[in-house]
């Protein structure tokens, strides 16, 4: 009954999705006005239901019902609780479900919420996003049903797959989706601003907030995922350029591109055209994420269970949303006026150099992710790996971060290069000391990390000089969180630089009792155990660690075999000190009786998640500092 | 109106995508392309080993023996290799020998990757600057070439060997005697 009820929410959904865009449809081009007042609780409605149907899917999980194909599939009855309840989304059909619920849900918000948007523009956005979110209802309902029967039923689940047996599971996917799936709200603002010809300061600032909202979901995500990447697959490397991380790091780079040219629009009415653009990018990249992992057209470490049709069903969803929203720009972005002009030398100019970086960036990770495919279409198949992305990326964003420090420091509209060449002297003697101290200390550090090094330090520097002679009590919450993120993504660089060119690396084959060194530390192999877990066995080593004189402490790597399904996997035992990791991996036994030790020494890599934290941390205070100005700019009318 | 073929870009470059994928979707099965060396004695080269314990490659070594083997071109950063891994441990197991480079690699990256995926191989060339892969005319990893006992490249295949391909890479084999 239960995975019935689940499917009745999901049709019901997608019964009042197609109402809510035929009364925008019948509202907005007839004169039947009086429906668009039924439009916001409609677009509520929809979310219920559809969180429903989220909400029974786990449900059906957590029961072990194995009647329910998708349960059978993916679950196991000996999972641990948290497993059999993130377990939902960790396969196509619930993480589609997942992603659908993000998606009503944005539009719930914005029908609860949005009150700024001039009406019209407000109700083709919900138009469209109802219109979105029609075209995945039905992907979900007619191929990829997660409420299907077996029938039998099966005696027991096959499982799920041991490498997503984390806690990490229950936290990365549904902040990532409310980060990329959350842009769609960018997408329809765009598309309904288009309809209506409404582009301008008002508008921006009305979708700031979404964009905000969203990046700071995306920018968790992308970090969490990145943390978990690093100590559940044991490998010592915190981002491999996947085609799936590629997924998540192309809408963010659009949203953060689009987070900087909407402050510009909204302050100085400026880039109109390019904003709108940005808006629908944004959200494209997402669905062309999304496309790439289901589709199986790539090879992934994430790759889901692979089906042509599929394949082609999102494909042709691509075509109808981002081809129309396209369309929809190239009629109707000639006839928005163009916005204020601006001296190349002004933040505005900062702000759009910071643009085209990032949008240079995004295209050199969308075509070395799409490589492969591109080379197929030519005959044979070969795919790109991190040293074309480490080359072509690194040295766009070092100038990308040296032009993020200086662009705060630059008045609006127009400034003279006279007085931010003081303003940037302090810095730039910052970077000065760093490089001459990189140099004398680690002079065979390579070049890019190095460059990395010497730019963070002076960036660091520059993104706290907003605050110089402010008072701190006084100042805004979004100039508070420009720092903080800015500082966030010094603090990140310092920390993949530092992974890069310090990291020690010891690889061994151990008999017990040895002792290995890897950087400052003395690694003592003491003995070797079976353990078992809940649906595991395992072979755990015991590792007595000593940093010079310090105390002892004792790490536990560990060899999993997972029952069902039969998987073996690495469990890295990492130590955390406050200047880096120690990260060790256990192998697998020789002839000879020795066992294979990986010894990674990681000098601050953790700044790398600091500085993401940081980011995201930012992007809150601004959205905060934002909303709370605007309630009280709101208040001093009422009483005016 | 102003730079009016600029609004039509993002449709074009999207148009373009469109169709690269669409392609990719439609035709999932590769098709082999006749490299211009086949029949062609191997180009002169003598690579370093490419991870510890495991020795290097030079042109000589393919030519010994007067047996014809696989010469495969991996790399540890790349996903398809992974996926082939297993199937050249398969083809390993039957005898077959099988020699490789290592493209833009470095010692410990492959030795994990060894250690990981299986070991099939008896040589391994290090090749950090795609000079030998290029001049054997191979644009990309991974690729496996077959090699006639006296040092002649008889066959070329364009990506990862999957369990369908072996009967065709063995056949090749067994011409190349």
């Amino acid at each position: 009954m239960i995975a019935e009820a689940g499917l009745a929410a999901l049709w019901l959904a997608f019964a009042l999705a197609a109402l809510q865009f035929v009364l925008v449809l019948l509202g907005m081009t007839g004169n039947r006005g009086e429906l668009l007042g039924a439009v916001r609780p409609v677009a509520v409605v929809q979310g219920l239901f559809v969180c429903a149907a989220f909400a029974l899917l786990i449900w059906l999980f957590l029961r072990s019902d194995m009647s329910v194909k998708l349960v059978a599939m993916n679950s196991h009855s000996a999972k641990p609780f948290i497993y059999k309840f993130a377990g939902a989304w960790g396969n196509h059909e619930g993480s589609m479900l997942l992603w659908v619920a993000v998606l009503a849900l944005a539009g719930a918000g914005v029908a609860l919420f949005e009150r700024r948007l001039e009406r019209p523009t407000l109700m083709a956005t919900l138009g469209a996003q109802a219109f979105i979110a029609l075209g995945f209802y039905a992907f979900l309902l007619f191929a990829s049903n997660p409420f299907a029967r077996l029938s039998p039923a099966a005696a027991e689940g096959q499982g799920l797959n041991p490498l997503l047996q984390d806690p990490g599971l229950a936290f990365h996917p549904p902040t990532l989706y409310f980060g990329y799936v959350g842009l769609s709200i960018a997408f329809s603002f765009a598309v309904g601003a288009l309809i209506t010809r409404d582009v301008g300061p008002a508008f921006a600032r009305a979708m700031r907030p979404w964009v905000l909202i969203a990046w700071v979901f995306l920018t968790i995500g992308i970090t969490a995922g990145s943390y978990w990447a690093y100590y559940e697959l044991g490998w010592g490397g915190w981002w491999f350029w996947d085609p799936v991380e590629n997924a998540s790091l192309m809408p963010w780079l659009a949203a953060t591109a689009l987070l900087h040219s909407v402050t510009v629009l909204a302050t100085r009415d400026g880039l109109r055209a390019w904003t709108v653009m940005l808006a629908v990018v944004a959200f494209s990249m997402s669905m062309v994420g999304t496309f790439l992992v289901r589709s199986g057209v790539l090879t992934s470490v994430h790759a889901f269970a692979v089906d042509p049709t599929r394949g082609s069903f999102i494909l042709a969803l691509l075509a109808i949303y981002i081809g129309g929203a396209m369309a929809l720009y190239g009629l109707r972005v000639g006839t928005v006026k163009e916005g204020s002009q601006f001296d190349p030398v002004s933040r505005e100019g900062a702000l759009v150099a910071n643009n085209l970086l990032l949008s240079v960036i995004l295209c050199l990770v969308f075509l070395g992710t799409l490589y492969p495919l591109i080379t197929e279409a030519l005959g044979f198949k070969v795919s790109v790996g991190p040293p074309y992305f480490n080359l072509v990326t690194g040295p766009i964003a070092l100038i990308l971060v040296a032009i993020m420090g200086a662009g705060p420091l630059l008045k609006w509209r127009r400034d003279e290069l006279k007085p931010l060449v003081n303003r940037l002297a302090l810095p730039v003697l910052i970077s000065a000391i760093a490089l001459f101290a990189l140099v004398a200390f680690a002079p065979r550090a390579h070049i890019l990390p190095l460059l990395g090094l010497v730019v963070a330090a002076g960036v660091a520097a520059a993104s706290v000089a907003p605050l110089w002679k402010r008072n701190l009590r006084r100042t805004p919450g979004f100039v508070w969180g420009m720092v903080i993120a800015h500082l966030g993504i010094a603090v990140s660089m310092v920390g993949m630089a530092a992974e890069s060119s310090f990291t020690k690396e010891t690889l061994v084959a151990a008999r017990l009792g040895e002792s290995e060194t890897v950087g400052p530390f003395t690694v003592r192999f003491d003995k070797i155990e079976p353990i078992a877990g809940p649906n595991w066995t395992a072979l755990e080593a015991t590792l007595t660690v000593v940093r010079g004189d310090g105390k002892p402490f004792v790490l536990k790597p560990q060899a999993r075999m997972f029952s069902s399904p039969p998987t073996e996997t690495n469990e890295a035992a990492i130590a955390t000190r406050i200047d880096g990791q120690l990260y060790t991996v256990l192998g697998k036994e020789d002839e000879q009786g020795r066992w294979q030790l990986r010894l990674w020494w990681k000098p601050w890599v953790t700044l790398i998640w600091l500085g993401g934290g940081m980011i995201a941390l930012g992007g809150l205070l601004s959205l905060v500092g934002r909303v709370r100005r605007e309630r009280r700019a709101h208040d001093r009318k009422a009483y005016a | 109106m102003k730079k009016g073929w600029l609004l039509w870009l993002p449709l074009a470059v999207f148009g373009l995508f469109f169709g690269i994928v669409a392609y990719g979707l439609i035709n999932p099965a590769e098709r082999t392309i006749d490299s211009k060396l086949i029949g062609k004695p191997l180009p002169q080269f003598a690579l370093p080993a490419a991870a510890p314990g495991i020795a290097g490659l030079s042109q000589a070594d393919l030519a010994e023996g007067g047996e014809p083997r696989l010469l495969n071109i991996f790399a540890s950063w790349c996903l398809p290799c992974i996926a082939e891994a297993p199937v050249l441990e398969g083809l390993a197991g039957q005898g077959v020998q099988i020699d490789a480079i290592a493209i833009r690699d470095k010692p410990e990256d492959v030795a994990a990757f060894l250690k990981r995926h299986g070991n099939p191989y008896k040589r391994i060339g290090s090749d950090v600057d795609s000079r030998v892969q290029l001049a054997l005319g191979s644009s990309g990893v991974p690729e496996t070439f077959v090699i006639d006992g006296k040092g002649i490249i008889r066959y070329q295949h364009i990506g990862d060997i999957r369990p369908e391909h072996v009967p065709v890479i063995l056949d090749q084999l067994r011409k190349a005697r």
